[in-house]
């Protein structure tokens, strides 16, 4: 069977009253967008609760629906056939030449579901079901009907055209990415982060990214790698703004005044503060972090506690009630997870203490952090300008080098 | 500023083995195994390219079999020569300090009934030869000494060894894994009783995917790769012409240009580590020092004239890798073909390197271009960054 249109089920969007079609926009703009990789000619159309999606000829089928099912706010993708002509007799005879090349002469037991969106069609839901049961029956001998439990359920959908299908590939749920405002993802090499912005963006977030680079001590290998995870995990969230601003000078600044112990926490609270900067400057709503509850020494309640004081934007975890497995299960699905443990450095590794501290108290690392005072806001401001900005889609990267340098 | 020191990883083709490799991609772009013309003129390409590597080394060019580098050279031998032994018994010794290439088929061997043992190196990087003489069984069949070390540039006395490993036993077959010394030393393997020896294009300026296996005439290996039946069905699938020319190309050029750059590169080494050791921390491994702590040009010829490797107490290798590389140098840390991994240096340690020297341990390694001026910078660079790099250590 080859099918030139698919009917797009989505869920949550269709609860949202006025602002429906601001979701149902930003879905089709995210179907066409990911489309347009495979190739040109693929058009949506809005239809009462879904989308109808028409392909272009030569189009590969496997390849659409790969990416299809990677476009969040898709809850079913539907291959069907369409039946231009409504009159009833029509729709009875391609509904039985669609059973006939998709079935062929196999036994199954099946069941018509009708669905009459236009109710100007003459013939109600009911009556479609057990005229169609009827006909197929006498059609086919190898069918028999099963209303409880059937094999197949045959999906008779009347609207302006009428739409005939049988199979449903589940979508990943969630909603359309560009429905919900913006945030700004701390992404490190590890496995974690890149979960964090998958999750995010399935809520229909636009998901901007900063990595924090320390050459020498991190290198451009983990950099790329870095830039890798951005650029897989852009297939779902779009594309990614990713900032790469250099630490190195901050996170030696610390390692020189501070005690070694709290070294991770203060280098985390530079970090934030770094990242809500950016994220103003973007237009983001919030930060995201990969952090979830007690997985390292600064990822425990107290420490999040100390880390989370210097922001004034809400921090979303996605992944703080997750287990370790339950993260790298995701990050197999999605395809980061090769990539996540290739064995290079992220700064967050080289001068880890062997004992960091797990309960830090917020006034003993506020103190500490006084010691910085008169060298750091320069650091800072420093490693502000001269970040590099690299727009990361699933195709290509533009990097867009230092735009906030001064002249 | 450019200044590449990682010649032991890779090297930059040379111009004449691109032109030859380039040639044989779009003029003599036949299969030598047509029956036209075409085929014919291929086929020539890689008779001549035998001709020319066989001078180079004093063997017959159909004891030349060309592979698609160090890795498969030494597979071919070690997998290939123990399978075809294997009635005559079931034990193989190699050196303590092998390249990955050769550890790993040996330990592969362990599947078909093989025995593998090590033999141990001195704090010099030489293996001891009394040692491995004494592991000979009568159920030895295979013996692989490497001839220069790839990751502190130590020199074996292969021809003393291979002496002492036949004069137990003749029947024992002696591979040499010759890839860092190909190119830099004239290595007659007939006369030193090399039965099999492992070469490496892109180490000489020839490119990736290219390299031979030297197999004496009479010794018999079990084939990896089965096929077509070229290369009198040692290797069969198509021979990699534009590979085999640029190989060719290259190993006449690195011959030519032999003797005085590796006359030069002596003069430039010694140089070299004695303004190392002069940085506070520096230790220069596998050459032996004076008295003063200095190296004389005498020690340094006992070693390979293009690998040096020194380790910084205190600072990370992989810092100071990428710290030199913020100003345009490459050299790299431990052997290349393995610092993807973290694990240490086996070499390393199996010379006795210290334990705080291990991950700080650099390897610096030169081609015949290599200048004195380059190397000049780059010791100005690290005597101005290894004082900062050693100050923020790992706690």
């Amino acid at each position: 069977m080859t099918y030139r249109a698919f009917l797009i089920k989505y869920s949550e969007i269709g609860i949202k009253g006025k602002n429906r079609y601001v979701f149902e926009d930003a879905l089709c703009a995210r179907i066409r967008e990911n489309l347009s990789r495979i190739a040109e000619g693929f058009e949506t159309v809005r239809e009462q609760g879904r989308i109808f999606l028409s392909c272009p000829e030569d189009y590969d089928y496997e390849k659409t629906v790969r990416e299809l099912k990677k476009i969040f706010g898709i809850w079913a993708i539907c291959p069907v056939k369409v039946i231009p002509d409504n009159s009833f007799e029509s729709l009875k005879k391609t509904t039985g030449d669609y059973v006939e090349e998709v079935y062929g002469d196999k036994e199954i037991t099946f069941k018509v579901e009708a669905r009459r969106a236009d109710k100007r069609y003459p013939i109600e839901s009911p009556k479609i079901c057990s005229d169609m049961g009827e006909y197929l029956l006498g059609r086919f001998g190898n069918l028999k009907v099963d209303v409880r439990d059937p094999q197949v359920r045959i999906h008779v959908e009347v609207r302006n055209n009428a739409y005939v299908y049988s199979e449903i590939i589940p979508g990943p749920g969630g909603m359309p990415v560009g429905a919900n405002g913006k945030a700004m993802l701390l992404l490190s090499g590890g496995i974690d982060s890149p979960v964090a912005g998958y999750m995010i963006a399935k809520r229909g977030v636009t998901v901007d990214a900063v990595y924090f680079h320390a050459p020498p001590y991190t290198s451009e290998r983990a950099l790329q790698k870095v830039v890798d995870l951005a650029q897989i995990i852009s297939a779902y969230t779009g594309p990614i703004r990713l900032h790469i601003v250099n630490f190195t000078d901050i996170q030696l600044d610390i390692i020189e005044k501070c005690p070694r112990d709290e070294l991770t926490i203060i280098m985390r609270r530079y970090m934030m503060r770094i990242a809500e900067h950016f994220a103003r400057e973007c237009g983001s709503l919030g930060l995201v972090t990969g952090e979830s509850i007690g997985q390292v020494a600064s990822q425990t309640m107290q420490s999040l506690n100390v880390t989370n004081a210097v922001c004034e934007m809400p921090v979303y975890r996605p992944l703080i009630a997750f287990d370790k497995q339950d993260i790298i299960d995701i990050s197999e699905k999605i395809g980061t997870y090769e990539t996540s443990i290739e064995p290079y450095e992220d700064c967050c590794t080289i001068f880890v203490a062997k004992h960091p501290v797990t309960k830090p108290l917020l006034h003993v690392i506020e103190k500490s952090e006084r010691k910085l005072e008169g060298s750091v806001e320069a650091l800072v401001e420093k490693a502000i300008e001269t970040v590099r900005v690299m727009n990361v889609t699933s195709s290509r990267i533009y990097d867009k080098g230092t735009p906030y340098a001064k002249e | 500023m450019n200044i590449y020191l990682d010649n032991a990883a890779t090297t930059r083709v040379c111009d004449a083995a691109a032109k030859a490799v380039l040639d044989a991609m779009q003029t003599d772009f036949g299969n030598p195994s047509s029956k036209h013309v075409r085929g014919l003129d291929a086929g020539n390409i890689i008779k001549n390219a035998a001709k020319t590597i066989a001078e180079t080394i004093d063997v017959k060019p159909g004891e030349i079999v060309f592979t698609s580098g160090g890795t498969e050279s030494n597979n071919m031998a070690l997998v290939g020569a123990a399978l075809a032994a294997k009635r005559r018994g079931n034990h193989v010794i190699a050196s303590g300090y092998e390249h990955a290439s050769v550890y790993n088929p040996l330990i592969s061997l362990k599947d078909f009934g093989f025995e593998v043992e090590f033999a141990p190196v001195d704090e010099l990087g030489h293996i001891k030869t009394d040692e491995l003489v004494a592991m000979i069984r009568p159920t030895t069949v295979l013996v692989s000494v490497m001839y220069v070390n790839n990751e502190v540039g130590s020199v074996n006395d292969i021809g003393a060894i291979a002496e002492a490993v036949h004069n137990t036993n003749k029947d024992i077959v002696f591979h040499c894994d010759a890839v860092q010394a190909y190119g830099k030393y004239v290595i007659y393997p007939a006369r030193l009783g090399i039965d099999l020896m492992s070469v490496s294009g892109h180490k000489i300026t020839a490119p990736k995917g290219s390299g031979f296996l030297y197999v004496k005439d009479g010794v018999r290996l079990r084939p990896l790769i089965f096929g077509g039946g070229q290369q009198k069905d040692r290797r069969s699938g198509t021979e990699n012409v534009p590979a085999i020319a640029g190989l060719a190309e290259a190993s006449k050029q690195y011959y030519n240009e032999r003797r005085e750059a590796v006359e030069r590169l002596f003069g430039l080494k010694t140089m070299f580590i004695n303004e190392l050791v002069k940085i506070n921390g520096t230790h220069v491994h596998a050459v032996k020092p004076e008295e003063d702590g200095s190296f004389s040009e005498t020690e340094v010829r006992k070693t390979a004239p293009h690998i040096v490797s020194a380790g910084f107490t205190g600072a990370r290798a992989e810092v100071l890798l990428h710290a030199l590389e913020e100003s345009g140098i490459y050299v790299s840390s431990g052997s290349a073909c393995s610092s993807n991994h973290p694990g240490i240096s086996g070499t390393l340690k199996a010379i006795g390197v210290g334990k705080d020297l291990l991950d700080a341990t650099l390897r610096f390694s030169f081609s015949f271009s290599t200048s004195r001026e380059e190397l000049e910078k780059t010791i100005g660079v690290l005597k101005e960054i290894v004082p900062f790099y050693t100050r923020f250590a790992r706690k």
